[in-house]
């Protein structure tokens, strides 16, 4: 998935590229996870990330940018996401990369189911909540 | 009384716990977000369940409770999400 994605920036007017894989975690609470499914509003998910990247570009001229999130069942240790960036010196690559990532994470209309070993499976967030499947979440009367 | 109709998604654990992930709505204008959303809690049969302010999409962009909605729009109803 990566090399694929370095393929897609590389050029030699760009002297550096950082990359980020995010990969499928055991997880030390609630028994080992095998792997995830992840499922989206893929029609959002595409133009939320176009967005990401043009505002990456605008922030840091030169840079280009090329990212990929997975759907569906994702095992333990495999990438969900990976992200390559491309700029003419490190500070910019390694600064876009971080920020690609982090909007990714806090704007990215993903979701993520976790099976466990027993088979059993909960929602997963990225603000740590965890709702066994099949539950609404707290706050919903 | 005029009304709109929107088309509103739901995804992941919401559409597990309405049990639809798609659906029709009227609702009365002028129409915002957190009218609909209002209308649909009402309108489903479990539709309670969900959190009265959920994070929201309007036509395939994150999107603010007060935002207006038009005929046709495109509404989506987001859990707590999980990218990454």
């Amino acid at each position: 998935m990566l090399d694929a994605l370095v393929a897609r920036v590389a050029a030699p007017e760009r002297g550096a590229i950082t990359s980020f894989l995010g990969t499928v975690r055991a997880g030390p609470d609630d028994g080992p996870v095998v792997r995830i499914e992840y499922s989206a509003y893929e029609a959002m998910l595409e133009r939320e990330f176009g967005r990401i990247v043009d505002e990456a570009g605008t922030r840091w001229p030169g840079v280009l940018v090329a990212a990929q999130h997975r759907l569906g069942d994702v095992p333990l240790g495999e990438a969900s996401i990976a992200i390559a960036v491309a700029a003419p010196h490190r500070t910019p690559a390694l600064d876009a990369c971080r920020f690609v990532i982090e909007e990714a994470k806090r704007r990215l209309p993903v979701w993520k189911r976790e099976i466990l070993a027993d088979g059993s499976a909960a929602w997963r967030d990225n603000t740590g909540g965890r709702v066994p499947a099949g539950r609404p979440e707290k706050g919903g009367a | 009384m005029q009304a709109i109709r929107v088309r509103c998604r739901l995804f992941a654990r919401y559409a597990e716990v309405v049990g639809v992930d798609d659906v029709e709505l009227e609702v009365p204008a002028p129409a915002t977000v957190a009218s609909a959303v209002a209308v649909l809690r009402r309108q489903l049969p479990q539709g309670h369940l969900l959190p009265e302010h959920p994070l929201v999409a309007r036509n395939e962009a994150h999107a603010l409770p007060g935002d207006t909605l038009r005929d046709g729009d495109e509404l989506a109803l987001l859990p707590p999400l999980a990218g990454g």
